[in-house]
Order: C-alpha cells, then structure tokens, then sequence
C-alpha cells in the first residue's frame, strides 16, 4: 500500500481511503513538495516523519483544501479529490487533530463537538435542542472514553482530554480519515498511553490515520507503515517493523548522524549523593508554594548540567517560573553566588541568571519583531550610552552577527527578518542566543527541544554543554526522559510538585526514574 | 511578504508591496498632490502651503505622541480631555482676570510648565491604570476623556466663572502669533521622539513591549515602567499642543482640540504605524499629518463641504486600518 517515488503510479491501490500521486507544489518558485506519492489505506496508521521544513504541513494542507497541488493527484477512496476549502475535506470526511488545538476554550464540550451543526429544534428553528445536543455529546464521548460531563467547559480540561474532545470532533463529523499533527507533545504519559489506545480502537474501526510525529519512538510502536519526508520528497516509506530509530534519523536527516545526544563523561568531582558541594552557583532551600511545589533544595555546581524530570503537571515548570520571579513563592530561599535572589526578572537577569520557557511563541521570543531585536533584547541595556540610554546599534549588529554563527543560525536568515519565518528549530536558537548572549552564570532550559527537528535538536545539545564547560550551571527540564539522561550530569525527578529523587550520570536507570516520577513521595 | 501578490491579484503585486512598507502615506500625500495642484485655486502657493503646516503643527505634535503609545500596543483617547484641561490650567495660571501670576514676567514658563505638567499627570494616572491594575487602554483613557473633559469645564466656572479664559500674556501669544516659533517647538518635539523611539533603549523597549508583554517581560523589560512612560510622553505631548492651540486662539478654553480625536490616531495608522502594536515610526505619522492637512486644506480651497470632508477623512482612516489588519494577516498566513 506504500508506493515510494521509484515505482510511482504502478501500483494504484484502490482500497487506499487516501492516495497521493506525483504531487508537486511550490511558494514563489521554491519547490516544497517534488512528486509526492503515497497512499492511507483504511484502519491503517500510517507514520509521517521529517524535519521541519520536510514538506509535511504543506502535504496536509493541500489535504485540508487550505492550498492546491500544482501538479499531482489526490484521490479519496479512488476518486479524485479536488477541495476547494476546509468544508470540502470536511466533507469528505477528512479531520484534523492538531499539535494548537482548534477549540474554543470557553464553550462546552457538547457546543465544540457540535459547533458547525447544532441539532436543531422541531420544525428546524434556530434553536437548539439542548436534550439530543447533551445525548449526542455523550454517545461520542463514549466512544473515545472521556468521562465527563458534556457541558463542561473545555478551559478547565487538562490537554489530553482535550485532545479527545478534538477525536469525538472529528468523529461526530463522520470522519473516515484523520490526520494527527504532533499529537502527544503536550501530554502526559499517561495521557499519551490513552490516545494510543484510542488510535488502536479507530484503526480496529476501519479509520485511515496519519500520525505526524518528531517522538519516532512512537511512530515506530503505532504505526503500520512509515513515510519518510525530506526536502519535498518522499526518502524511505515501508512497514514500521522494516525501520529502526536510527534508520528514520539518517533518513530525514540525509547523513548518517551518529549520534544525538554528545557524549557526556561521569563529572569526577562532586559524585558522593548528598556530600556537601563547595561553592554552589544556585543554592535553592526550603521553596514551598501551596499547591504548587513543596520543600524544593538542591544545589546547582558551576559547569554542572541538571535534568529535572517528571510527568506534565509536577510542578518542573512552575519551579522555573518561581527562580525566575515570575511566579511568587511562600516559604523558602533561593541563592545566586551566595546572596538571596529576588526581584522582577530584570533584576534576576542582571545578577545572571536566563530563562528559555517552553512556550517559545507566547513567551520566548516577539514573534513579529527582528532576529537581532529578539537576540539583543536581555542584553541591550548594556549597548547604550547615559544619559539618555542611547542605542549603539553598531555594537548590537556585531555582538549579534556573532552570536548568530555561535547558535548556528540558517546563513539565510537576515538579521531584520522576522523571527516569525524561521523555523521551529532556527527560533529556538534565537532564545538561545539571546540567553548566551547575556553570558549567564545560571540558564534554566523549559523543554529546550520541543516541537525541534533533530538536527537543530543535537545542535542545542552542543551549545548546552559548551555553556557547561565555561562554568555555567544549566538547568534542563525536559518531559523527555531520554534527553535528560543523554545530556545530564544529574537528574531530579519530581512528582507533585516534590523531588522524589536524584540520580548521577553512571546511575541513570530508566525504570528507577520512572518509578520515582510515578510514585508518590514518602510523608 | 512573499504572499503579498495573492491578496491583490499578480499584477498588483508592486503595489501590494507600497501598501505593505512604510511609504503608504508618503504615497498618499504625493498623490493628493497630485490630485489638488491643478484643481485648487492656489493650492501650490507658497502661502497656502506654510498655511497648512503651520495648521497641521498641533496635530503633529499629539499624532506623534500617540505612535509612541501605540507602539507599545495601547491607545490613548485622553488627549483631547489633556488639551482642555492643561489649556484651563495654563490660563489659570497666566491670564485672565483672576490669574494666579497675572502680570509677572515669570507667568509664561509657569504657565507652560503648569500645562505639561497637567499633561504628565494625566499619563501617568492612565499609564498607571493599563500596567498596574491591568485595565484595557481604550477604556482607562476614554473615562479619562470624561473625568478631565468634565474637570476643565468645572475649574473654569468655578475658578473664572466664565467659558473661556482671554488676556494671556504676550509672550505667550508670541507662540502663535509667530510661526516660526511654534513651528521650532513641534518640530524640536517630534524629533526628540524619533529620536527616542528609533535610537534609545526606552524606545526598543516601547516596540518590544507592543510586540510581545510576557516575552519582554521574561527577557528583563520592566514592562509596568516602559507601559507607564509612553502614556507619560502621550500626555506630555498632548499638553504641548495644547501650548500651541492656546497661543494661536489667544484663550483658555476646556473646548480646545474636541474635534480632533479621530485625525490623531488616522494620521499615526495611515502612515503605517500598527494598532496592534510593536510595528510604528514617527516619520511616518509626519506623513500621515501631512496627508490629513493637505485633504483637509484642498477640499477646503474647493469649497468641500466640511462634512464630506469629515467623511473623506474617515474612508481614509478606515481604509488605512484595513491595511494594518491585512499586514497582520499577510504574516499570519506566511507562517
């Protein structure tokens, strides 16, 4: 049921519930996809990986009607499938569940699921039936195991729920295909194990499924086949049994990339758990904010790189926000080389220490605004001339020119474009830079390589680590157990907002981990 | 601004692209030009044109203290109310009858600094109100409108017991009297604030804030002070026009400026400046004065009703937010 570019249109599936023939389409003469083929057959899971920039959003809005394909074919249960708009995918029975959820956060489960199509009162009034609206709602929520009550707005559901509100969305519009766009980056393992499940359940149903995903991981456990995109082109395509990690890896990136994650040595100073460390450059003791964290301390040594992990929601997050002064906390002290650390974040970052959230968009980066006034943002009060503040945008250009071939920055990119074009990957070097920028004695990294194609991501493992071998302290929370063991000299995890463990380079143990992620802490 | 072809249709694309930069309303006033020179009975005379700028000075002055809030994703709707009460306070202090400093030679500056220090305080209270208690700008400076529109109209029955407050002294009056002079004052203003908004650390950060609050907030912006001093410039700057408007119409009066509301904010969105804040410059909101002066002055000349000017005016400041909206979208869609 995969056709790979080489034997393209010889093997025209007709119980493909999706195919794609030879599709090409480009913007202003850059070609983005180069003879795409591939098919979806019903109650099959097919994985679509690549790098940012593969071709993948660009296949799927082809799919939605948002674009129209220069050259190729798309054809929906054989027939030629030609939308116009959103509405035609619709019906055609083609649904979307997307990486931003497309719900509206103040109504109700019951008015999301069936906003386009009300059921309406006798004699078709413009009123609503509010009883079938209600048993609808149920019968759907039923059928993708959300236990809740259908009037419950979807502001007070955690992701995941969401997430299968979207599912009984795409489900209560009949949908036979459903696209899945970077499902499983906001959620919770649990969460996670729960949509897998459900994807099992539609694919026993006869529902054709694309999973986009960077986690190959779980591509390779879910998915039936896989589709390799690079450049526009489909690379490699197959059963997922026929692929391993490292093959998908080579694969989208072209080149044989050995390794992610740099390699990291035993710190050889420092080892024995708990021995008193002189000298500390963070010293966090006693932070407590009801219902938030509790009786957070720990240490952070010079050159040190620590991991905190632990499920969605176990407080990683808001510990940041805490040392960072965004949030308040009740009891407990934190300390920068010493002395107490408080004040509104420019202060913090003046003292020396950085923050990359995780949420690049909303809070990394002026999505609008420059490359160099993103980079130079933290650190311009240190360009101007008293007494009126005068900018020496000379000195800003060249400290963020450098800065920009340090980060490894697309060569381009222009220095005045907006950071808004850039790709995931290119943005996230721009926080970075802007961090490094401010030569920190402290960085707190929030989910450093979410939503990051895995070139970018092994580049800003790098940078972590040369930052470390400077004499910074770095901070990683990840909700990636992999990524804190690979770049981690030590790892906290936590669990309702306590750590509940601490592990060293040499003692990693996954399952241990884990455990202590997933157990509650000891009264 | 790749996609910029697909709104207009691939022919228009150039002039996707004029409508896209910062030269719309450089754009604009050319064509007006243009349009008026042969039509309007002397409209390229020397005198009628230093009359127009001499005209279009005051709305200068608060069109270019408004870029600066709306760079920082605000609005300030006070200024009129600024006007009338800093021109109330300023007669107070001057002239009339019962002026505090009647007949001294230290009235004039007094009284200026009386007026923009009536300015300054009322952006500080607006500024004040958006960043600490966190109210929407439109409605802390449309009430603001109210409370001191009213309080100018109070103090002068009260305090004078008349509508309007006249015997300013002459040296005040030179101000409008003397063109050039007043013309120095606006000019040196809105420069300055180019100068701050292009050059200084306050004014990367006015834009840094417009474009995004919590991530310049994350990146060290003392966002509270950067919101507060761009409401404290707005007002400083409307009480400078009120300088002028004062001087030029020889009274005090809290009805200075009621009108002129609508042409502050066009002038700053035609010439290109973004009501969603981050994206503005004060050059172009020059052009945008000068394109609401020269509409203004060549519709005049053609003896235009006033009204269908008001309305011409109005197409135009829609349109020009059309195009700020479409901008927004344009980056929306090339993401």
């Amino acid at each position: 049921m995969i056709a790979s570019t080489e034997d393209r249109g010889t093997t025209a599936e007709p119980s493909d519930a999706v195919r794609f023939d030879g599709i090409v389409k480009g913007f202003t003469g850059v070609p983005v996809l180069k003879g795409v083929s591939f098919g979806v057959a019903a109650g099959k899971v097919v994985g679509l990986v690549g790098e940012n920039g593969a071709g993948k959003s660009t296949l799927m809005n082809l799919l939605g009607g948002n674009l129209r394909p220069d050259a190729g074919t798309i054809r929906r249960d054989g027939r030629p499938y030609t939308p116009q708009g959103p509405d035609d995918a619709r019906a055609a029975g083609i649904a979307f569940v997307h990486q931003e959820l497309n719900l509206f956060p103040n109504l109700s489960i019951a008015e999301n699921l069936f906003l386009r199509d009300f059921p309406r009162g006798p004699g078709r009034l413009p009123w609503i039936d509010r009883g079938a609206l209600r048993a609808k709602s149920e019968a759907l929520l039923l059928q993708v195991g959300l236990d809740r009550d259908p009037a419950t707005p979807v502001e007070r559901l955690p992701a995941g729920e969401r997430q299968l509100v979207e599912i009984a969305k795409a489900l209560g519009a009949d949908a036979r295909v459903i696209l899945f766009d970077e499902p499983t980056t906001s959620l919770s393992s649990v969460e996670r194990e729960r949509l897998f499940a459900l994807v099992a359940k539609l694919r026993d149903r006869g529902i054709a499924m694309v999973y986009i995903s960077h986690a190959l991981g779980d591509v390779l456990r879910l998915c039936d086949d896989v589709v390799v995109l690079r450049d526009g082109e489909v690379v490699g395509a197959g059963a997922a049994t026929s692929f391993d990690h490292d093959r998908l890896v080579s694969l989208m990136v072209g080149r044989q990339l050995t390794q992610l994650y740099p390699e990291r040595l035993p710190r050889t100073h420092d080892v024995a758990p708990g021995a008193p460390v002189r000298g500390p450059v963070l010293e966090v003791s006693g932070v407590s904010q009801p219902g938030i964290v509790r009786d957070i301390s720990f240490q952070l040594v010079a050159g040190e790189v620590l991991g905190i992990s632990g499920l969605m929601g176990a407080g990683r997050s808001e510990l940041a926000r805490i040392l960072f002064g965004l949030d308040p906390h009740g009891t407990g002290e934190i300390r920068l080389d010493g002395e107490r650390l408080d004040g509104p974040p420019g202060e913090r970052i003046r003292r020396g220490l950085a923050f990359l959230t995780e949420d690049r968009r909303g809070e990394g980066l002026c999505m609008e605004a420059s490359i160099t006034d993103n980079m130079a943002l933290a650190t311009l009060r240190s360009h101007t001339r008293t007494p009126a503040r005068w900018l020496d945008s000379r000195a800003v250009d060249l400290v963020v020119g450098l800065m920009r071939d340090a980060v490894r920055l697309s060569p381009k990119a222009k220095g005045a474009d907006a950071v808004r074009t850039l790709s995931g990957g290119n943005q996230q070097k721009v926080v970075l830079g802007k961090w490094l920028l401010a030569a920190p004695k402290v960085l707190v990294l929030d989910e450093p390589t979410r939503g990051i194609d895995i070139g970018a991501k092994s580049e800003i493992y790098q940078l972590v680590h040369r930052l470390a071998d400077r004499g910074a302290g770095v901070i990683v929370i990840s909700s990636e157990l992999e990524e804190v063991v690979g770049i981690c000299d030590r790892v906290l995890v936590m669990r309702h907002g306590a750590i509940t463990g601490e592990f060293r380079r040499g003692g990693f143990d996954r399952e241990k981990m884990l455990a202590a992620a997933l157990v509650a802490p000891k009264p | 601004m790749t996609s910029a072809g697909t709104i207009g249709g691939r022919g228009s694309r150039s002039v996707a692209r004029i409508l896209g930069s910062g030269h719309f309303g450089l754009v604009l006033c050319l064509m007006a030009a243009v349009a008026f020179a042969p039509v309007a009975p002397g409209f390229l005379s020397s005198g009628n044109l230093a009359n127009i700028l001499v005209g279009a000075l005051p709305l200068l002055v608060l069109a270019t203290g408004q870029t600066i809030v709306l760079v920082t994703g605000g609005i300030d709707l006070s200024v009129t109310a600024v006007i009338g009460l800093a021109s109330i306070v300023g007669a107070l202090v001057m002239g009339g009858e019962h002026g505090w400093m009647r007949g001294s030679p230290m009235a004039m500056p007094v009284g200026i600094a009386a007026m923009l220090g009536t300015g300054a305080t009322i952006g500080f209270l607006n500024g004040f109100c958006v960043a600490r208690l966190r109210m929407p700008a439109f409605m802390v400076t449309l009430v603001a409108t109210m409370t001191f529109g009213g309080l100018a109209v109070w103090l002068v029955k009260q305090a004078a017991g008349v509508e309007s407050i006249y015997g300013l002294p002459a040296s005040f009056l030179a101000l409008g009297s003397r063109p050039a002079l007043a013309a120095c004052l606006a000019v040196l203003a809105t420069v300055a604030a180019h100068l701050l908004l292009g050059r200084t650390l306050l004014g990367r950060w006015f834009h840094a804030v417009g474009h995004n609050p919590r991530a310049s907030l994350i990146s060290g912006v003392p966002v509270g002070r950067v919101t507060v001093a761009a409401y404290v410039v707005s007002g400083i700057f409307a009480a400078l026009a009120s300088v002028l408007i004062t001087a030029r119409l020889e009274t005090g009066s809290p009805n200075h400026g009621k009108a002129l509301l609508l042409d502050v904010i066009g002038a700053a969105v035609i010439g290109g400046t973004s009501l969603s804040g981050g994206r503005g410059k004060v050059v172009w909101t020059v052009h945008g004065v000068l394109f609401l002066a020269l509409l203004g002055n060549g519709m005049d000349l053609l003896n235009v009703s006033d009204f269908l000017v008001t309305i011409a005016k109005g197409a135009v400041i829609l349109v020009a937010a059309l195009l700020d909206v479409w901008r927004r979208r344009l980056a929306i869609d090339a993401e």
